[in-house]
């Protein structure tokens, strides 16, 4: 085995084993778990499973966090779609303003921001519902997705505009028909990001939300709190947290670095 | 590519400034309206001017907070860029194998945020912790809980965990760029190992190290859950950082004037550091353009 090799095998057993063990937790009684140390489960066990897959207060954590993450795709990729076309077309009075203004967005620590939403989704009645959320996370998914997108449109040619404008095609006939299909992988990209970084935000999520629309993040830490520790069930809510990001990155491996950066790589 | 001058294309962007100015400017003029007044409830306000700030800017938890921050931020920074440069240059080029480390290395930036303190508050744990408990069996005395310094180690851990692959895979991005007739051209000329990195990969990798860079600097700056899950703060104040202390000033103590004025101050350096960013980035791209 060569030093390149060795070298990822202990980084990825660096990142694996804290995931491994989750899962090993998860599939182990709570007697096992609390009463003796062992390396793998000894009393395979799908039980946590079933608590969580039964009760509805828990599986509709998951429920309510995909009606909002989906709410919140499609509309960040509806409003960013026609802005970034624009972006990358067209240059404007402010548009640099504007684009280093949505990206401020991007940056800005969310802390800031729980409570003045708080507030404002109170008062106009909107607190507790999935739309709340949704819009809660345009904040920093809109300018995201506007960025990637942005990235992708760069290169495709302008000709391709300008033959279609030439064939008669009007401007929504052309941008569905030719341009969307044309940057397709670049919209799925910019979706996954969407996805994923409405998934993994808990801060407003739980500021906005206490029982309709209550997201699996913070099912999890309240159970934490009240029900004295029941260390199987918290591990395989947490690996089931992990399934759906898990089951789509296979898709998307070649663009992660570009969606990280921004759309800049 | 040059562009065309249209100031129509605003109507286009329109939505999006809509939508984000609902949901990023209404509740900044509530922050700042805060700021400047003093409240008793009942919707009353009266002006308090700049005295909010005057207190957050002399006050000794903030300057805890800020430098608990700083030093948390700089850490990372000089751990977690020189490691993920080092995976990268590291990571298989090509092939199957290359596509199974890409997507095992991505797999902890997926994970929800909340589930990285658990999944690092259970490994860590001394009774049923696989890393607490070995750790207590070589004799270390380790106690997350109970010792400052044990519970920086575990949060700096688990964000060196949780977002170094960002930087690794950042950098084999910028690697892969590398057409191959450059090493061709650094064997030729016998350059070391040393060399082909300073001369031909480092400055390739400009550019998405810049990114990286301001990423887990913005991103650690503003980190709020992980360790709030893992140390909730604690023990004491040690792992207490901005964030963390803006959310209880905010929604525990509901100190609301003291909180806002430092969340606008906290704002403002954010931006200050996006356009520090935004600068160098848009500079970047006009020089990579022929």
């Amino acid at each position: 085995m060569n030093t390149r090799t060795l070298v990822m095998v202990l980084y990825l057993l660096f990142l694996l084993i804290p995931i491994y063990w989750l899962l090993n937790m998860s599939l182990k009684t709570n007697a096992e778990i609390t009463g003796s140390f062992t390396l793998f489960p000894h009393d395979l066990t799908l039980r946590n499973y079933r608590v969580i897959l039964t009760d509805p207060s828990w599986y509709m954590g998951y429920v309510n966090s995909i009606i909002y993450v989906v709410m919140n795709t499609v509309i960040s990729i509806a409003v960013a779609l026609p802005a970034a076309y624009a972006f990358s077309r067209y240059s404007f009075m402010g548009d640099k303003h504007l684009f280093f203004w949505l990206l401020t967005n991007r940056m800005s620590p969310p802390a800031v921001f729980a409570l003045p939403f708080f507030q404002l989704y109170s008062s106009v009645g909107l607190f507790d519902t999935h739309i709340a959320v949704a819009l809660a996370h345009c904040l920093f998914n809109v300018p995201l997705a506007v960025w990637i997108l942005e990235g992708f449109m760069r290169g495709v040619p302008k000709e391709i505009d300008e033959t279609a404008y030439i064939d008669g095609y009007s401007f929504p006939r052309f941008f569905i028909r030719i341009f969307m299909p044309l940057i397709a992988s670049g919209i799925g990209v910019a979706a996954f990001f969407c996805f994923m970084f409405s998934w993994v935000e808990l801060l407003l999520s739980r500021t906005l939300t206490s029982v309709n629309a209550k997201p699996i993040a913070a099912t999890m830490t309240r159970t934490v709190s009240a029900s004295g520790m029941d260390w199987g069930v918290l591990a395989a809510a947490g690996v089931l947290t992990i399934v759906p990001g898990a089951l789509v990155i296979w898709f998307v491996r070649n663009y992660i670095a570009k969606g990280f950066a921004l759309g800049r790589v | 590519m040059q562009k065309i001058q249209n100031n129509k294309a605003w109507f286009v962007v329109l939505p999006v400034l809509v939508l984000v100015a609902f949901s990023a400017v209404i509740p900044l003029m509530t922050v700042v309206n805060y700021a400047f007044n003093d409240t008793f409830g009942n919707n009353e306000f009266f002006w308090a001017g700049l005295e909010w700030f005057d207190e957050m800017i002399h006050s000794d938890r903030l300057h805890g907070a800020l430098g608990r921050q700083a030093l948390f931020s700089a850490i990372i920074l000089a751990i977690e860029i020189p490691l993920g440069i080092f995976v990268a240059l590291n990571m298989p080029k090509r092939g199957f194998w290359a596509s199974v480390v890409l997507v095992l290395m991505a797999l902890p930036l997926l994970i929800p945020f909340n589930v990285v303190g658990t999944i690092w508050q259970i490994f860590a744990r001394m009774d049923i912790g696989l890393l607490g408990h070995t750790l207590a069996a070589l004799g270390i005395d380790y106690n997350y809980t109970n010792d400052p310094i044990d519970a920086w180690a575990t949060v700096v851990v688990m964000d060196v965990w949780h977002w170094t692959s960002l930087v690794a895979l950042l950098c084999y991005a910028g690697l892969q760029s590398i057409p191959e007739a450059y090493y061709q051209a650094a064997r030729i000329d016998q350059a070391s190992r040393w060399a082909a990195f300073r001369y031909i990969e480092l400055p390739k990798m400009k550019g998405v190290l810049l990114i990286a860079v301001l990423l887990r600097f913005m991103d650690s700056f503003m980190i709020y859950t992980e360790p709030f899950v893992v140390t909730g703060g604690g023990p004491g104040n040690s792992t207490t950082f901005l964030s963390i202390d803006l959310v209880k000033m905010a929604v525990g103590q509901f100190d609301l004037g003291p909180a806002a004025a430092f969340s606008l101050m906290y704002f403002l350096v954010i931006l200050l550091v996006s356009w520090v960013f935004y600068t160098v980035m848009t500079a970047e791209d006009e020089e990579g353009q022929p």
